[in-house]
């Protein structure tokens, strides 16, 4: 098969069948070179991004939300065009008819929407509320199913932060196949398959995939129709880097029309762009200062997806964030790097537009990535704190070579894969209980299997370990169970219909579960292992407190006697999950990832062994407890390096602050030392890094003066964020935490 | 032969090229006036370590070196203790792994010698210019902290010279020709002025000593960087 607009590229099975990697493999060109041959922002960029930024700061005068469509319920066409500045956008496309006003997206839960309106002043139209009595809900679905165990879990936090209420997101379509062959092709496969189905078994799950590709090609029907709306035909294969950026961003769009999941990724589109622009630019059709408006342009677009949440909501996911994570760079499995120079392109808008928490950069380290890429993150991260880094080498003999991150650290073959996603446990809590034989005492709940309390004016290491061992066994089972709910009833009621018609028919599913508190449950281990730990009890004769005596191995310090207790537990934790059958035979999976959900986790968490007072925060993701680490940044890293991938292959992330002194005296050596960190960091198989340069300082003065800073973008778990946008809490537990500096 | 250590730190990226793990030896002969580190000054305190329990805790590190980086021994003054220091330099050497020694050159024997055998790269403060302010603010004489450099220059082992600006002591145009005049036809990589700062006020306050320099303002830095800039015009680096 082939096409004229596919004119210029080298012929492969791409042509025969979907396959947007063996495209890229048969066409890219690898760079190796250095930022130097970069175009700034163009005058029009400059004024257009002057345009954006003043709605930026009206949004925020308003409290973070710029407008409310309480009255249209988003879907692909539910919203008449909407331009930023029509005439000199490059890209366009908005989620609704005005730039960041937000639509309505009822289908997670009419609960969520109706109160994500109230608190920002809107009222949710009655016209969707009579729509939505007739319709049920994935919020409703699920709490049908719920057993009242699975409640109280909910109801303590043991398990918090589930998708039951709102869209999972985490699941990325292979938004450049529209660009590549045209929604025409796409329909036709998707017609094929769903024809193939009906001459095999036709059982409960070739039934229901049936309804989905039912539900799949109507979708791809509407994202023409959107398009057309614009005023594009996305028919046929894009002909040049305008339509190919365009065409991938109208599938996006589409997505994020159809669903406001929690993590909504854009997965792996740099490189693809990048043999549009080298064909253009070898026909004279397109300058280095073109293409870079282009991507500038996308990136703009990015910039402005906004989904409505509630405070509640914002908690768990602090800074309003939409996790559009572009992976960039990676090698590719013959060896050649799969850095081309719009991989540079997509990191230098953080120079052209500024810096800014979205679209979510994630750079695939490589040992062998080419110098002078190395060196432009790092400077990129020196200069904006903006980009974050996952370990190519580890995930790509898992995942091939074209795979893509969603959120913050879930890596899956793009198009061929897709998760469930599970927020997390709380493990601290989940060692209170046990000490308390089942029971909960800061929500006063009786939860799990009911026992005695741990008996031991000094808590004995081995029973204790006993007891956590019981109580995981039993939390395990009911997380798998509960996730099992969740996912049947989202694929019923909220089912992903534009994204997955972005996906291979036959999908491989992980079911990503996750843990929160892992250094707090590894101290505290620790110090009923190493030191003297007596619990104090209430009157009613539960513990509520500790008293720790002596010192005791912390994990941040690269102390095996500690770190391999944080490795046992994780490990212990996947083996456990394992044993309880996931939906749809998806693989399990687990994260050490909390978001900004450490703060609200460590709210609802009584005081544990390692000295953590009751309410108080938890380090995020995988980090050591702030300023336990003794032994400077690299120690702290190693600690960390330890925990396996094996056993945590939906990501494990570490958040890393360091002043700018102690990375090195003079710009150069701050770069270079950096790249030395990467590549020490991850040549130990570490997964994941979140890269600050910054003074605490410079972050007091933005609590105290938010409107001064308001463009200060940190990471924080995963993620990076405004930190204006962060609660005030949320601020203070960041300002708490370990920053590296040298005395 | 054990050795005493005062601290561990797995990050150093301003104690020699590169990333360094940094040893901080325990015990130091002098009484600068601007020690930002008192708390190594006891020679019995910190803790006792092999050479080899230190040299297996580096290579835990390696991965981080790339070209530049290593092992630097600090302190405290580790030529106060050159048989472990010796001994740690060898193993590292063994290894494969970049030494870097950092030191006020205030010894200068057989053992230094040997020592210097082993390492790739030098850090040596000369504190400043004068017999005069040596034996007022440093309490020992220039001469063998000159001896020193004498020596890395004949065995040919790369030098970065180190001194603190502190102001009003040796802050002035006049004090930097006199460093310049010092280092005259010497082989050095580079010189480094560092400005004084006060941070350590609180070590002193807790150790319950006085901080001789605890008087001073902490240098502007960007005067500093002026004088950086006239020091390297000077010995034209």
């Amino acid at each position: 098969m082939t096409h004229e607009n596919w004119n210029g590229f080298k012929e492969g099975k791409w042509q025969s069948e979907i396959n947007v990697r063996d495209f890229i493999q048969q066409n890219y060109t690898e760079y190796k070179g250095d930022d130097s041959f970069l175009a700034e922002a163009t005058a029009r960029t400059k004024d257009l991004m002057k345009k954006l930024n003043a709605l930026f700061m009206v949004e925020r005068q308003f409290g973070g939300v710029l407008d409310i469509d309480t009255a249209t319920v988003s879907s692909l066409t539910s919203f008449e065009p909407g331009y930023l500045d029509k005439e000199n956008e490059i890209i366009v496309g908005l989620q609704t008819n005005r730039p960041l006003k937000r639509g309505i997206n009822p289908f997670g839960g009419i609960r969520m929407a109706r109160q994500a309106c109230t608190a920002y002043g809107y009222k949710l139209s009655d016209k969707i509320e009579n729509e939505f009595q007739y319709r049920t809900t994935h919020n409703e679905g699920v709490f049908r199913c719920y057993s009242n165990e699975m409640r109280l879990a909910r109801h303590c936090h043991v398990i918090t932060g589930l998708p039951d209420a709102y869209g999972r997101g985490r699941i990325i379509g292979d938004y450049r196949r529209v660009a590549l062959y045209g929604i025409d092709r796409l329909l036709e496969e998707k017609q094929k398959d769903k024809d193939n189905l009906a001459n095999g078994n036709f059982g409960e799950e070739e039934m229901r995939l049936a309804e989905e590709l039912h539900q799949q090609i109507s979708f791809l029907g509407y994202m023409k129709d959107m398009a057309e709306m614009y005023g594009f035909n996305i028919s046929k294969p894009a002909k040049d880097t305008r339509e190919a950026v365009q065409w991938t961003y109208f599938a996006y769009l589409a997505a994020i029309k159809e669903q406001n999941g929690a993590a909504m990724s854009m997965g792996r589109v740099s490189t693809f762009f990048d043999i549009y622009i080298e064909r253009d630019i070898k026909n004279g059709t397109l300058t280095e200062e073109g293409a870079q408006e282009i991507i500038d342009d996308f990136v703009m677009k990015l910039r402005m997806a906004r989904h409505l949440r509630t405070p509640e909501y914002n908690e768990l996911f602090g800074g309003d964030p939409m996790w559009i994570t572009e992976a960039v760079g990676g090698m590719g499995e013959d060896g050649r790097t799969l850095v081309t120079k719009s991989s540079f392109r997509i990191l230098n808008t953080l120079y052209t537009l500024g810096s800014s928490p979205e679209p979510n950069l994630t750079v695939l380290w490589s040992n062998s990535l080419p110098r002078g890429f190395k060196k432009f993150c790092s400077k990129v991260s020196v200069d904006t704190d903006s980009i974050q880094y996952e370990n190519d080498d580890i995930m790509r003999p898992i995942y091939g070579d074209d795979y893509a991150i969603a959120c913050c650290v879930s890596a899956m073959r793009v198009g061929k894969q897709m998760q469930f996603f599970g927020a997390r446990c709380n493990l601290p809590k989940l060692l209170l209980i046990a000490l308390n034989g089942g029971y909960d005492t800061t929500s006063d709940i009786h939860i799990g299997p009911q026992k005695q309390v741990i008996e031991g004016d000094i808590l004995d290491y081995e029973k204790v370990k006993e007891r956590v061992d019981e109580y995981l066994t039993w939390l395990a089972k009911l997380y798998v169970n509960t996730m099992n709910i969740i996912h049947r009833t989202h694929d019923k009621y909220a089912y992903e219909k534009s994204q997955m018609a972005l996906h291979d028919t036959k999908v491989e599913r992980l079911m990503a579960f996750g843990v929160a508190g892992l250094s707090v449950i590894a101290d505290s281990l620790s110090a009923i292992k190493y030191a003297k730990v007596k619990p104090i009890k209430n009157d009613k004769g539960y513990i509520v407190d500790f008293e720790t005596e002596g010192d005791f191995p912390k994990f941040g310090n690269d102390d095996d006697r500690v770190d391999s207790i944080a490795k046992e537990i994780t490990h212990q934790t996947i083996t456990e999950l394992r044993k309880t059958p996931a939906y749809r035979n998806a693989i399990h999976t687990l994260s050490v990832l909390t978001i900004t959900s450490n703060v609200m986790y460590g709210k609802n968490t009584g005081a544990t062994p390692d000295g953590r007072k009751s309410g108080d925060a938890f380090a995020p993701g995988a980090n050591p407890m702030h300023n336990r680490e003794e032994k400077g940044a690299l120690a702290s890293l190693n600690s960390v390096a330890k925990i396996s991938y094996d056993d945590c292959r939906d990501g494990i992330s570490n958040t890393f602050s360091i002043t700018p002194q102690t990375l090195g005296k003079e710009k150069e050596e701050q770069v270079n030392n950096l790249v030395a960190i990467l590549d020490g960091y991850f040549a130990k198989k570490a997964h994941h890094i979140n890269v600050n340069v910054l003074n605490r300082e410079t972050l007091v003065e933005a609590y105290n003066n938010p409107e001064a800073y308001p463009n200060l973008t940190i990471r924080v778990s995963g993620y990076a964020v405004n930190f204006h946008k962060l609660s005030r809490e949320q601020q203070k537990e960041v300002i708490s935490r370990t920053f590296h500096e040298v005395m | 032969m054990n050795g005493r250590v005062s601290s561990l730190q797995s990050l150093g990226t301003l104690d020699g090229p590169g990333i360094r793990y940094v040893v901080f030896m325990q015990g130091c002969p002098l009484r600068c006036s601007c020690c930002h580190n008192p708390e190594t000054h006891d020679l019995l305190g910190g803790t006792e370590y092999s050479p080899e329990q230190i040299v297996e805790n580096v290579v835990k590190y390696r991965e981080y070196f790339g070209q530049d980086g290593g092992i630097t021994l600090s302190g405290g003054e580790p030529l106060l203790q050159t048989e472990f220091a010796t001994q740690v330099f060898k193993l590292c050497k063994q290894k494969g792994i970049n030494t870097c020694l950092d030191t006020s050159g205030c010894i200068f024997d057989d053992g230094v010698k040997e020592l210097l055998k082993y390492t790739d790269y030098c850090m040596l403060d000369i504190k400043y210019a004068t017999e005069e302010l040596y034996q007022k603010y440093v309490g020992c004489s220039i001469k063998t902290p000159l001896k020193f450099l004498e020596y890395l220059n004949e065995q040919g082992i790369k030098t970065r010279i180190r001194q603190v600006t502190v102001p009003t002591i040796n802050d002035s145009v006049k004090s930097i020709e006199d460093l310049a005049l010092l280092l005259k036809g010497k082989n050095i990589e580079k010189v480094e002025l560092l400005p004084f700062k006060k941070i350590c006020q609180t070590k002193y306050d807790s150790m319950g000593l006085e901080f001789p320099f605890g008087n001073l303002p902490s240098a502007d830095v960007k005067k500093v960087s002026e004088l950086q800039v006239k020091v390297n015009e000077r010995i034209e680096i």
